[in-house]
């Protein structure tokens, strides 16, 4: 039972390391949000299978929170935005597919020699969770390094913050109050770069951010 | 007694796989008319092709060696030792000892060098075409796929196929991501092998996306048909392949009675239509990649293979 238990949680990390993975491959915005939502969903059946193997009822929030919030309420906003952005046909990336898959996959080997190294001695559904979780925060860090459009600059820095929350229900003892602030700053975030797509988009006619690049002067 | 009943589950093997081969591809060609509300060729028909080629006149360019006469046999014997190493309804065959992983891709290997080679041995323009494209996605597709061998067998512990699929029965295994992640690609490895759909179209004779249609494009007659067949048995390697791996339950054990090995049978029957209809279903929902995407979708398989290595050192470790 025991094997199984951490079987399964090991199961529902990797799952979030591969739809980080699929994150980095797709090209299209809608595919790019859909992936995103899938990648919520995942979290929060990981976070909700720690909550029934740990016994703390109070992760079953965060996987609730989680679940209406990232693979719900956030999803279907930037869906809108982009519908109303109108660059659900755009494709850009900075660097081409296959060097961005072998970045990441060096990435997530150096999260997990770091992680295996730096954890040594602990509970083993911890250190992999971490390890796990390093590699989520990296990959999200790549794709927002990778790409130049602002909408999937913004599904990079989400996916980032799910590799955080899957770091902390791994670690054990992340406070409710917390979780919940991050949630909310989270939403809050949301609201910003909306505005500030829409402001870009206004003023540059593009989401572009070498645009941004090119009117400081810094063109390349 | 133990080595004649070997050698019998091993010769009824050696038919089970050729036998079939054929049908799979009629199956999967009717499934697929089906699905277009259209009535499509009988069954029968991929059989009723190739014995009609069987019987046709040979044609070969005058500009052809040896090697492009010989080259549809080859082919076609390398792939049939492939079929009769993968255990498909029993473990315990007489060559089990040999029923390596490695020795399995490289026969695929080899046969796919030879048929590179004939491809280009006629200096028509086609063929050259042909190979080249088939290389450019052997390149990915070869190391991807051993990748993913390795993966699955650091889990095991064995390369081979019999230990393999005894450990993936057994109730050790567990919920393994490494071995989810090592099925995923090796659908796509199998798939892009086979000339299917996303990454080739095998009812397409169109110059600009033709891919394995233009390297065999000058045969004729008997080599022809040997080439099909040996087309149609090398699909039927990669299904047994990864039911072998992944679902290998109603494999006869070793030294099993009739019974068991009648119902291992009918479980391969099940599978083997169960992919063709999945395949079948899969094609007719996607369209075909533009050429310079294959590696992309290649290149998937091959980073699954990866990652699921770096997993499986991971869960290994702790």
């Amino acid at each position: 039972m025991d094997h199984l238990a951490f079987d399964i949680a090991h199961f529902l990390a990797g799952g979030l390391v591969l739809i980080s993975f699929m994150l980095l491959y797709q090209d299209r915005l809608f595919a790019l949000l859909n992936a995103f939502a899938l990648q919520a969903l995942t979290l929060a059946l990981s976070v909700g299978w720690q909550a029934y193997i740990q016994q703390a009822p109070h992760l079953y929030i965060t996987a609730a929170i989680t679940l209406v919030f990232k693979a719900l309420i956030i999803p279907v906003a930037l869906h809108r935005m982009v519908a109303r952005l109108g660059v659900h046909r755009e494709v850009e990336t900075v660097v081409s597919l296959v060097p961005t898959m072998l970045a990441g996959i060096a990435l997530v080997a150096l999260s997990m020699v770091v992680m295996l190294r730096v954890t040594h001695g602990v509970d083993p559904l911890a250190r992999e969770d971490l390890a796990f979780a390093l590699s989520v925060v990296l990959l999200g860090m790549l794709m927002m390094v990778t790409r130049s459009n602002a909408v999937s600059q913004v599904v990079g820095f989400m996916s980032l913050e799910n590799g955080l929350i899957l770091a902390a229900t791994g670690a054990k003892g992340m406070p409710l109050v917390v979780e919940i602030s991050v949630a909310f700053s989270i939403l809050i975030a949301l609201i910003v770069v909306g505005i500030f797509l829409f402001r870009i988009r206004e003023r540059f006619d593009t989401v572009d951010l070498q645009a941004l690049d090119d009117f400081r002067g810094e063109s390349r | 007694m133990e080595q004649l009943q070997n050698l019998a589950i091993e010769l009824v093997q050696m038919l089970l796989v050729l036998a079939p081969a054929p049908l799979l591809i009629g199956f999967i060609r009717k499934v697929k008319a089906r699905l277009l509300r259209r009535r499509g060729p009988p069954l029968l028909q991929p059989y009723r092709d190739l014995f009609k080629l069987a019987r046709k006149e040979v044609v070969v360019a005058e500009s052809a060696s040896w090697l492009f006469r010989a080259a549809p046999y080859l082919i076609f014997a390398a792939t049939w030792v492939a079929a009769a190493l993968v255990p498909t309804f029993a473990t315990g065959l007489l060559f089990s000892w040999s029923a390596d992983l490695i020795a399995i891709i490289a026969l695929l290997g080899s046969a796919r060098f030879f048929l590179a080679l004939a491809g280009m041995d006629v200096g028509a323009s086609f063929g050259g075409l042909g190979t080249s494209r088939e290389m450019m996605f052997a390149t990915l597709a070869e190391p991807a796929m051993i990748m993913i061998v390795f993966s699955v067998a650091l889990i095991a512990g064995s390369t081979q196929l019999s230990h393999v699929a005894e450990f993936t029965m057994s109730p050790a295994v567990g919920l393994r991501i490494s071995f989810a992640l090592g099925f995923v690609g090796l659908v796509i490895v199998a798939i892009a092998e086979n000339a299917r759909i996303p990454v080739d179209n095998p009812a397409t004779h169109l110059e600009l996306t033709m891919v394995h249609e233009a390297m065999v494009l000058e045969y004729s007659g008997r080599h022809l048909a040997m080439i099909e067949l040996s087309s149609q048995l090398k699909l039927v390697v990669y299904v047994s392949l990864i039911a072998c791996l992944f679902v290998p339950w109603g494999l006869a054990p070793v030294g099993a009675g009739l019974a068991p090995h009648l119902i291992g049978i009918a479980a391969y029957a099940a599978k083997l239509a169960g992919a063709g209809a999945l395949l079948a279903l899969f094609e007719t929902t996607i369209a075909k990649m533009r050429i310079f995407r294959v590696p992309d979708f290649i290149g998937v398989a091959l980073m699954l293979g990866l990652l699921a290595t770096l997993l499986r050192f991971m869960s290994r470790s702790l």
